[in-house]
């Protein structure tokens, strides 16, 4: 194996090396070229005496000329300037050497692009090897098992044979045993017989012997002779004796089987009975609920149809059971049979629906069955559509009775009686709408106490302006200066009159302001704009009253304002009621969000 | 429940009379009869040789007492003791004696199985039957006594004959398919012959009076087969108890099988009872005891034993029978209906410890009773369903539905019951020790004698 190993290398390393032969190919090409390149390269610099000299010039130029012809520059020639000179025509020779140098650079690029080619190919070819080798591995791994497996199939195929050979031997065994057995057996049932046989014949000769021999021993000795037990005399044998024993035998025989008769149709009668009992029961049971459970096939119908025919064929069968006893046990036992297969399909049924609901009702733990939870979802349906239709009749009704004409406070008494909060809410609306009409009225009463007041005002002061006018009157004569104090006195006067109880008004306002501007919708006093005086004067007496009004009648609207402010145990109810207008339901959900 | 004091016997030779009223008792080569009432002696006679079998008549006015060795039988007359009566076989020997249902005549097999000789007390006619076999029961007489079935072997075959035992007319003679018949037995009602094959086959064959095959059972093959055979008193079910530890119950009208009752040794069905024998000797260090033990010196070696219910599943002890040995301890070897047919008692022989009790109505085991020793005998009450079981130690064990009890025999002399015999009445039981014997009195009021000691 070994050597068969080693020369399969050898030929894998001949592989790669025809491989790398190829690969390397086309950079040899590129060596050649530089080959090529590299003694010109150098016969420029150091060795140039070595390739022209100056006696070879022509030969020179005509070599470079071939070969510059068989590089597939012919269009271009060097020449000489003239025959024998050492000058060489410029152009061509630059031409050449452009041309030249353009191959260079072309074949260096050349060259460049294989050398990455090259190493490109070089790495797969590394690759290549690797996995190579990682294949001859393995395969030679699996040579490996192979040829294990081959060696253990070899070895279970000379188990199997010794087996096999065995498993022969084995059964030759058997069969040998067994033939000894039988052998053993017969040959012991012939000995057995013939023991037995000689032991008769003993047996035979020995009471012969004891005959013969007349044994005086053997004797009874009674004192004397007892009466039977039964008093009676013993009979003679006889024929009469023999027949009339047969005739007790059967007799007794007989008596047995009549009575095991009678028994067993008592039995039979009872469980016949106990069948068409069941029988009943099971009808009673299956065919209501035939149409209900299942949409009776046409095999179900029919069976239905055999069970009564059936069941009427049993009745009249007990009936008739003396005279068609075959008969009647036949129709019984198919009736019952197919009544317990229907029996068995309902039970089968009702197990696999138990176990769908089951199933289906895997959370909830009571099982309902299906038929009462069925019947119940129908009867509930049937009682939603009657409620449905009841309430629809109810809505028509109270369109009518609204459309055709009843006044408006029947109307409203209708609509009152739709629910009690909106009656309670409409209420209490209306309390404080009074309340509301009560402090209006009341404001009134101030404006109108105010107007007095004003024109009382508006008469000191037309007279003070009057008295003022006066004074300024009497200023401009010579008494000026003495007069001028006076004025002022009286002005002073007049400004601590008026001045302060403005000043009290206007702060009462800003701090009644905050409290009743919200509760009332009264018209909001523009304070930013230029006032105009009745507006300003509207204000002033509007707050007046308003402030002593808030002083006086705390009870009746302070409340109001300390509900909003106080908290939320008051403001609930009113939420409460509102919201009760909605809906009834929401107030118990209200109510659990509240506590 | 009451003792009576110890009396002796030999060869566990003792039995009531028929109807009840005598207990007769062989004492060596002295039969001793008593009133079972008083227990007083009313006759004594003195047989010629010890007596190895004593049977009284169906009519209770003759005893029987058969010296085998001597091959003499003597026949003593309760009403006329000076009447006497010797039957001797002479050389031929004699192995076996019996009554004919009559109470007249003497059925004598001799050794050997000769013959069956038939001696008549009325008319001292004696008449043979031929070829009898020798098997594990070959005579059997019908209930009524009209009939008597006789295995006979002629010609390596086996035969029935039916005799009716009035005049001993041969009424039937017919050939059984059996390779060596083991046993025959009437049903109760008299109408139906199971004759059954050794153990080599399990073979049982039912024929009726007449002499037709009514049918055959066999259950398996290759195997030993029949070990016991027993017919319900309501002659309903036949049991056959087998080798391979099965009792199986035929009917009486198609002759198949109904059920089988198998014994294993591990007992998980639920719906039985197992009560297990709990021993528990008396307590050394109590301060009472050595005074006790020293009253009743008897009681020192005795234990005293109690029932309790052992919770399922139970593993009864089994004791592997060796192979190699002819008739192995295995299989059921005694089947017994209890008087109402109700129950059915079992013991497989490789649990000698256990009696098997099942229910012949739900046809499923109803209890089992694990003795700490192996169980020697048991027998029904012939009138109540009460199972009475000895296991050859001082205790008497009684089992009824409704719970099972085990009453210490308060004699001394460690007092064994080896055997015991119902009294007709099912009043009192008979127990036998290996040389004495002593009579036992349930309370009528079965209730209150089960209660103290009753572990339900």
């Amino acid at each position: 194996m070994g050597e068969w190993w080693t020369t399969e290398t050898s030929m894998e390393n001949y592989e790669i090396s025809s491989i790398s032969h190829v690969t390397m190919s086309p950079s040899r090409r590129n060596n050649l070229v530089s080959m090529y390149s590299f003694p010109l390269s150098k016969s420029s610099y150091s060795v140039i005496s070595a390739f022209c000299t100056e006696d070879n010039i022509p030969q020179c130029i005509s070599y470079i000329n071939q070969e510059l012809a068989s590089l597939g520059l012919s269009s271009t020639c060097i020449e000489a300037i003239s025959p024998g000179d050492t000058g060489l025509s410029t152009v061509p020779a630059l031409n050449a050497m452009y041309e030249l140098l353009q191959i260079h650079r072309r074949s260096m690029c050349n060259l460049e692009e294989l050398e990455r080619e090259q190493l490109r190919k070089s790495s797969t070819l590394e690759h290549i090897q690797m996995s190579n080798t990682r294949l001859k591995d393995q395969l030679e791994l699996s040579i490996r098992e192979k040829s294990g497996l081959h060696e253990t199939e070899r070895q279970l195929q000379l188990k199997i044979k010794t087996l096999q050979s065995c498993l022969k031997t084995e059964k030759d065994e058997v069969q040998k045993l067994q033939s000894v057995i039988a052998s053993r057996a017969s040959q012991y049932s012939h000995d057995a017989k013939r023991k037995e046989r000689e032991a008769v014949k003993l047996k035979e000769r020995l009471s012969q012997l004891l005959i013969d021999r007349k044994d005086k021993k053997l004797a009874i000795d009674v004192l004397n002779c007892l009466g039977r037990a039964d008093g009676k005399r013993r009979h003679w044998k006889t024929t009469k004796a023999t027949s009339s024993h047969e005739d007790e035998m059967y007799k007794s025989l007989l008596s047995d089987y009549e009575a095991s008769q009678r028994s067993l149709m008592l039995e039979n009668a009872e469980l016949k009975k106990v069948l068409q009992q069941m029988k009943k029961e099971m009808m009673h049971i299956l065919s209501p609920r035939q149409p209900s459970t299942r949409g009776a096939t046409a095999d179900d119908s029919q069976e239905q149809a055999d069970l009564d025919g059936e069941a009427k064929g049993g009745d009249a069968s007990r009936e008739s059971l003396d005279q068609y006893c075959e008969h009647a046990r036949e129709q019984l036992t198919n009736s019952i049979r197919q009544q317990w297969r229907k029996l068995r399909n309902h039970v089968e049924r009702l197990d696999s629906q138990a176990s769908q609901a089951q199933n289906q009702l895997e959370s909830n733990k009571e099982v309902i069955p299906r038929e009462t939870h069925e019947d119940e979802m129908e009867r509930m349906r049937c009682e939603v559509q009657q409620c449905r239709e009841f309430i629809h009749a109810q809505q028509q009704l109270l369109q009518q009775q609204l459309n055709t004409s009843f006044d408006d406070e029947t109307a409203a008494l209708l609509n009152d009686c739709y629910t009690l909060e909106e009656k309670e809410r409409l209420k209490e609306e209306w309390r404080l709408f009074e309340e509301q009409k009560r402090n209006f009225e009341r404001e009134r009463k101030n404006f109108t106490e105010a107007a007095i007041r004003l024109g009382r005002e508006k008469k000191a002061f037309e007279e003070d302006r009057a008295s003022w006018l006066k004074n300024q009157f009497l200023n401009m004569t010579p008494f000026t200066h003495r007069r001028r104090y006076s004025s002022s006195d009286g002005q002073s006067a007049l400004s601590i009159r008026s001045e302060p109880e403005i000043r009290m008004s206007s702060v009462k306002s800003q701090l009644a302001k905050s409290s009743t501007y919200t509760t009332f919708s009264t018209p909001r006093p523009s304070q930013s704009a230029p006032v105009p005086s009745t507006t300003e004067l509207y204000r002033t007496l509007r707050l007046i009253p308003d402030s002593s009004s808030s002083r006086h009648s705390n009870r009746g609207r302070w409340p109001e304002c300390s509900n909003i402010e106080d908290g939320e145990t008051l403001v609930r109810p009113k939420n409460r009621l509102r919201s009760g207008g909605m809906s009834i339901f929401s107030l118990g959900e209200d109510e659990n969000s509240f506590t | 429940m009451n003792f009576s004091e110890v009396f002796k016997q030999t060869n566990q030779l003792c039995k009531v009379s028929p109807d009840g009223k005598y207990l007769a008792t062989c004492v060596q080569y002295r039969l001793v009869v008593r009133d079972v009432s008083t227990l007083q002696i009313l006759q004594l006679y003195t047989c010629l040789d010890q007596v190895s079998h004593m049977e009284w008549s169906s009519d209770s006015l003759f005893i029987l007492c058969a010296m085998y060795n001597r091959g003499l039988v003597q026949v003593w007359s309760l009403e006329q003791p000076d009447w006497h009566c010797k039957i001797d076989e002479g050389s031929i020997g004699l192995v076996s004696s019996r009554w004919s249902p009559d109470g007249r005549h003497i059925l004598n097999t001799t050794e050997f199985h000769l013959r069956v000789t038939v001696w008549s007390l009325c008319t001292k006619a004696v008449s043979y039957i031929k070829y009898p076999k020798a098997c594990q029961k070959g005579i059997d007489f019908s209930r009524d006594g009209r009939y008597m079935a006789l295995a006979e072997r002629r010609d390596c075959k086996d035969y029935v004959c039916v005799f009716v035992c009035d005049d001993w007319h041969l009424l039937r003679h017919f050939e059984t398919e059996t390779q060596d018949l083991a046993g025959l037995e009437w049903s109760p009602n008299g109408c139906v012959l199971a004759v059954w094959d050794s153990c080599l086959e399990y073979k049982v064959l039912l024929y009726s009076l007449d002499g037709r095959l009514l049918s055959t059972y066999s259950a398996y093959e290759w195997s030993l087969g029949v070990k016991s055979v027993s017919w319900s008193p309501s002659s309903q079910f036949l049991a056959i108890g087998s080798y391979d530890e099965k009792v199986r119950i035929l009917n009486h009208i198609t002759w198949k099988k109904i059920t089988q009752f198998e014994h294993p040794a591990i007992i998980d069905n639920t719906k039985a009872t197992v009560y297990k024998e709990a021993e528990k000797r008396p307590g050394v260090g109590s301060d009472e005891m050595p005074l006790h033990n020293i009253t009743m010196g008897a009681t020192l070696f005795n234990t005293q034993s109690k029932y309790e219910i052992c919770p399922l599943p139970v593993q009864i002890p089994v004791v592997k029978p060796d192979p190699d040995r002819a008739s192995p301890k295995i299989g059921i070897s005694v089947l017994a209906f209890s008087s109402d047919s109700r129950y059915l008692a079992t013991k497989n022989d490789n649990m000698a410890t256990a009696v098997w009790v099942w229910d012949m109505q739900k046809m499923s085991l109803e209890a089992v009773l694990e003795q700490t020793s192996a169980v020697r005998c048991f027998q029904w009450d012939p009138l109540r369903p009460r199972l009475a079981l000895c296991a050859g130690n001082t205790k008497l064990y009684l089992w009824s539905p409704g719970g099972c009890v085990s009453v210490q025999v308060p004699t001394e002399g460690g007092f064994q019951v080896q055997s015991l015999n119902w009294h007709c009445s099912g009043d009192s039981l008979i127990l036998l020790g290996k040389e004495q014997l002593c009579l036992c009195y349930m309370d009528t009021d079965q209730e209150d004698n089960c209660s103290p000691d009753k572990n339900m």
